[in-house]
């Protein structure tokens, strides 16, 4: 999976829970759950979705780093590249 | 024999829509069960019964707009037989306070003309309930023996027509419902407005490391404990922990809080998160998110609706330092907490970086003072200084 995969399955993940979002607005280097407005309950169904779908287990101390969509995509690439 | 009422769901609810019923006459109906789904302007919402016994008659029809109150269905008690019960039946119906009106629908579907010489049979009951909804009997086909047209005939053409009709404009009418109520509380309620600062380092730390030893899957909210330090605060504070009836308190049983949850296309809805005292903090947070996934999917239960004694609204993390609510009559306090920052902070004579949150009370003057409200944001402090206690 290339990182343009990750993302249009990142994107999915945050439709489902966000279902007005149109992925063309979305601005991948600026802060996600504002531009979504993402509650930390939506937040931690965005992060469950990722472990389901994708594997990846993001831990609470990891959140500071995941700001903006291309932080996420690139954070749960690297995690992925780490598990083959 | 028994009725079984509209009841009401909430301050912002004045009539109700029906859509479904849930359970079909002859059947036995236990407490808690849910026996029709209702719109309200703000939500489809499960319709439990707290009555127990047979369903005996259906007095709506699917799709009909009846005011709170009104009788939906008889039911016969328990060894209350189906013959008595008939008899009494021959009496007048119960009838509701305004006459029942269908929704406004389509035009109803051009009525095919019956074979000549041969008009269908029509039972006394589907006849009356059609006249009512302004359905053709001789249009829909009928299931009864020889194709007679039941009430079941009649009431599902009706719901087939509610069902082309009910994509209404929700966004607008919970927008509509939510001014009418706060208009009502602002009105009538003396509110009075607490805020005080808590200290959140001990409730994020012991939350992190709770959290670094789970699953993501059991993993806890924040606003999973500020919902539990409410519930233990409010039992030193009882006097803002349920209703304004009468021209009087009513102090509540449990602490069922309303959680304000915000829908996605605007609005928003508080329904009740039950015996949250009682609860430990991985049920309720399993309670909280299938009770957030619920509210925005449509599905509540009525006791979710009717029962909160208080509600809390939780800006999180992309709100503001502070809000101050409007009390959701006819409860008589409303807390919030706000954004939690790391802000600079004095102790033990030092300054130093803290993650801090603004609770706030929103309460009735006349059911409390500011006094009890400063115990009970002190006590709510308090509580938070002890998440292992939580």
């Amino acid at each position: 999976m290339n990182d343009k995969d990750i993302q249009s399955r990142i994107i999915a993940i945050i439709q489902s829970i966000a279902p007005e979002l149109e992925a063309g607005t979305l601005r991948a280097d600026q802060s996600l759950r504002r531009q979504v407005d993402l509650d930390s309950m939506d937040w931690l169904n965005v992060l469950l979705a990722i472990h389901d779908q994708l594997h990846v287990e993001i831990p609470e101390a990891d959140y500071g780093k995941l700001r903006t969509l291309n932080e996420l995509v690139a954070y749960v690439e690297l995690k992925l590249g780490a598990q083959a | 024999m028994l009725e079984f009422k509209l009841p009401s769901l909430g301050a912002d609810m004045d009539e109700g829509k029906l859509l479904e019923w849930r359970v079909k006459p002859g059947e036995a109906v236990k407490r808690g069960q849910v026996v029709a789904v209702v719109d309200t302007s703000k939500a489809a919402v499960d319709v439990e019964i707290w009555q127990e016994g047979t369903i005996f008659e259906q007095l709506v029809a699917i799709g009909a707009t009846v005011p709170v109150g009104t009788v939906l269905a008889t039911l016969l008690e328990p060894g209350e037989d189906a013959e008595t019960a008939a008899r009494h039946a021959a009496t007048p119906k119960p009838t509701p306070e305004s006459p029942v009106q269908a929704v406004a629908v389509s035009a109803p579907p051009a009525p095919s003309p019956p074979p000549p010489g041969q008009r269908k049979a029509v039972s006394p009951a589907a006849r009356a309930r059609a006249r009512e909804l302004d359905i053709d009997v001789d249009a829909i086909d009928g299931t009864g023996p020889h194709g007679a047209i039941t009430l079941d005939d009649v009431v599902r053409t009706s719901a087939q027509r509610v069902a082309a009709a009910v994509p209404a404009d929700r966004a607008t009418e919970m927008r509509k419902a939510i001014g009418a109520a706060m208009s009502r509380s602002k009105r009538e309620i003396p509110h009075y407005y607490l805020a005080e600062t808590i200290p959140m380092a001990r409730a994020a730390a012991w939350l992190a490391s709770a959290n670094e030893q789970r699953p993501i899957t059991a993993r806890l909210l924040m606003g999973v404990l500020q919902l539990k330090a409410v519930a233990q605060a409010l039992a030193q504070v009882p006097e803002l922990n349920g209703f304004w009836r009468d021209n009087a308190f009513q102090a509540a049983e449990g602490v069922h809080i309303g959680v304000a949850i915000a829908m996605r296309r605007g609005g928003l809805i508080a329904p009740a998160l039950h015996d949250v005292a009682t609860k430990s903090l991985d049920q309720l947070m399993r309670e909280l998110t299938d009770l957030v996934t619920r509210a925005r999917a449509g599905s509540l239960r009525s006791s979710e609706m009717s029962d909160p004694t208080i509600t809390v609204t939780n800006l999180g993390e992309q709100g503001t330092e502070s809000v101050f609510g409007v009390i959701y009559p006819p409860q008589v306090a409303l807390v919030g907490f706000g954004r939690m920052d790391t802000r600079p902070w004095i102790e033990n004579g030092l300054p130093c970086a803290v993650p801090l949150v603004t609770a706030s009370l929103a309460a009735d003057h006349r059911a409390s003072d500011g006094h009890s409200g400063a115990r009970f944001l002190i006590e709510l402090r308090e509580r938070l200084q002890h998440p292992e206690e939580l």
